[in-house]
């Protein structure tokens, strides 16, 4: 069963905001289907390579040259943030 | 016939003939649309203005005796979570419940340019996120078939759509069976391609090494066309190559694979004696059938969850209350990201964040991530041994008969096991069909069918020489 503590932490990783009545039912869920992982532990993989992607991933790079953009897809952009003030995009203070 | 029962080679053929016009067609399908989905719930926006425009223009074309585009007229819906420009895209999410796309996918650029009308936005599981339609923040779509039993998940919204004749296609994602699981639940054919044969740029990324898009169809024929329409390179998704074309000689040049790990105990008993029946089927018709063995399949689904999750949990964390969507004012910032994504997002998508990052986690990430990444690495081998020796695969798409709403709401565990048959293909990247084989006690049954890597062609025009043969 993993700890209330986890909990706390992993949701506070996460960014989520969580009740004392979700917390203790997500310890429930997530306990569960923890368990259900550990089926993984019989699995010998002593010499197996991870995949990450079933195709092989490279990176592909564009030519250096300025492309044209729709000057006005970055106002359409800009204009779904919930706060803003003029072109830019509101935040509150970090520090 | 009503307009709204054609496919799409009968829609071609009827605007042709002039027997129709594409305004008529569009017409049918929102009058059917506004009589039907208060019911079932499978669209959330309907782009009523938008398709009668598009429609009209379609007619204009025809007047004007040019040749038309492939889906020239035809009217589809788009899952929720692909980007249609100027129309409302919600992921089935309070966080996103004003969000107005700015640009299209490029799905979407590409089967506009062959003319398709698009008459609105499919319901889906928040975020793709779940397998039987019941998690989207708008309200549960139910299933045509039977309405009161889930769709299947998460492309609940586009399959119900193409079931019910409230479109003749539609653009759904597949992360571990999204299509193909309520394909099956909604007696319609679903495909999921390769990973990379289609362009996943404006899909809102969920799990990115597994998430695909791919058609619903009423029939496989169809799945080719649109298919076709969407299967293209494109330089905003690097992981898009594009998929070769391939021909189908016929039956009696194919060797067909059963798994007998997809033949479990737990499976419904009427599933398994209809597949069987369905192979046997092919079998008198010529094709050479083989039992096989994927002897690592056990462990995919704890693979696909640990993956699905960790990758879902670094996508979503873009929902931050701050470039688009639902805000929630706190008085510092992280305070309102901890009020915005803990009331923003649904409970099975908080779950599901809170296993990745847990997965992610320092000290974890090896014992689960890691190994889990390794288990694929299995997963995938089994398939290319199989496929030294065999065609393609034929298995059950679900365990089990489409279930009762509400039925499997509070135990995730037992919900997730909806996705045991599908979820290795993504895993492995393969394409795959959910085809309709018939129906047990009134609820439809499906057969998939896996292919190799890139084999697309080959399982669409495998899937229309079957699908003559069982239905």
């Amino acid at each position: 069963m993993i700890s209330k503590q986890e909990v706390i932490h992993i949701a506070d990783l996460a960014r989520i905001g969580m009740s004392q009545k979700e917390l203790k039912k997500i310890q429930k869920d997530m306990s569960s289907i923890l368990n259900y992982f550990n089926l993984l532990k019989k699995v010998d993989v002593s010499r197996v390579n991870p995949t990450s992607h079933s195709v092989l991933v490279e990176n592909i790079m564009r030519e250096d040259k300025r492309k044209e953009r729709n000057i006005n897809l970055a106002n359409e952009l800009v204009k779904n943030s919930p706060e803003r003030k003029a072109r830019y995009v509101k935040v509150k203070s970090v520090l | 016939m009503e307009l709204t029962d054609l496919t799409i080679s009968q829609i071609q053929q009827g605007l042709a003939k002039k027997q129709f016009s594409a305004l008529d067609l569009t017409k049918a399908y929102l009058n059917r649309i506004k009589k039907r989905n208060k019911k079932i719930l499978a669209i959330l926006t309907l782009c009523e203005k938008s398709a009668l425009l598009e429609a009209k223009e379609i007619d204009n074309l025809l007047l004007q005796g040019r040749s038309i585009p492939s889906l020239a007229g035809v009217p589809c819906v788009i899952k929720d979570n692909i980007l249609v420009k100027g129309v409302k895209c919600t992921a089935g999410s309070k966080i996103l419940e004003n969000y107005v796309a700015s640009y299209d996918a490029s799905v979407v650029k590409l089967i506009k340019k062959q003319g398709a009308v698009i008459l609105g936005k499919g319901n889906l599981d928040e975020f793709a996120i779940g397998s039987s339609g019941e998690y989207s923040a708008f309200g549960k779509t139910l299933n045509p078939c039977d309405l009161t039993r889930v769709p299947g998940g998460s492309s609940s919204g586009p399959v119900a759509a193409v079931a019910d004749n409230l479109c003749a296609f539609a653009l759904g994602s597949d992360t571990g069976g999204s299509i193909r699981l309520p394909a099956s639940f909604c007696g319609v054919t679903g495909f999921k391609p390769t990973y990379g044969a289609v362009s996943r740029f404006g899909l809102m990324a969920m799990a990115s090494s597994l998430d695909q898009i791919g058609p619903i169809a009423k029939t496989a024929k169809d799945a080719e066309i649109v298919f076709r329409a969407i299967s293209e390179r494109d330089s905003y998704d690097s992981t898009s190559l594009g998929v070769a074309k391939e021909n189908v000689p016929s039956l009696k040049n194919l060797c067909f694979g059963i798994p007998k790990e997809y033949f479990i105990k737990g499976i419904d008993r009427s599933i398994e004696i209809m597949v069987k029946k369905a192979i046997e089927k092919l079998k008198e018709k010529g094709a050479k059938i083989k039992k096989i063995s994927l002897p690592n399949t056990e462990y995919a689904l704890a693979v696909y969850y640990i993956i699905m999750t960790s990758e879902l949990s670094a996508n979503l964390a873009r929902y931050d209350g701050i470039k688009y969507g639902y805000s929630k004012k706190a008085k510092t910032l992280i305070d309102g990201y901890l009020e915005t994504r803990g009331s923003g997002f649904g409970q099975e998508v908080r779950r599901r964040i809170m296993l990745g990052t847990y997965a992610l986690s320092a000290g974890y990430y090896e014992a689960y991530y890691l190994k889990a990444q390794k288990v694929r690495t299995l997963i995938r081998k089994d398939f290319e041994r199989a496929f030294q020796k065999v065609d393609m695969i034929l298995t059950p798409v679900s365990p089990t008969l489409p279930f009762k709403i509400g039925e499997k709401i509070n135990d995730p565990l037992s919900m997730y096991l909806s996705d045991i048959f599908t979820v290795p293909l993504n895993l492995a990247g393969l394409p795959g069909i959910s085809l309709p084989i018939g129906k047990s006690n009134g609820l439809p049954v499906g057969l998939q069918i896996i292919g190799k890597g890139f084999s697309d062609y080959k399982i669409l025009k495998t899937a229309q020489i079957a699908e003559k043969i069982w239905m």
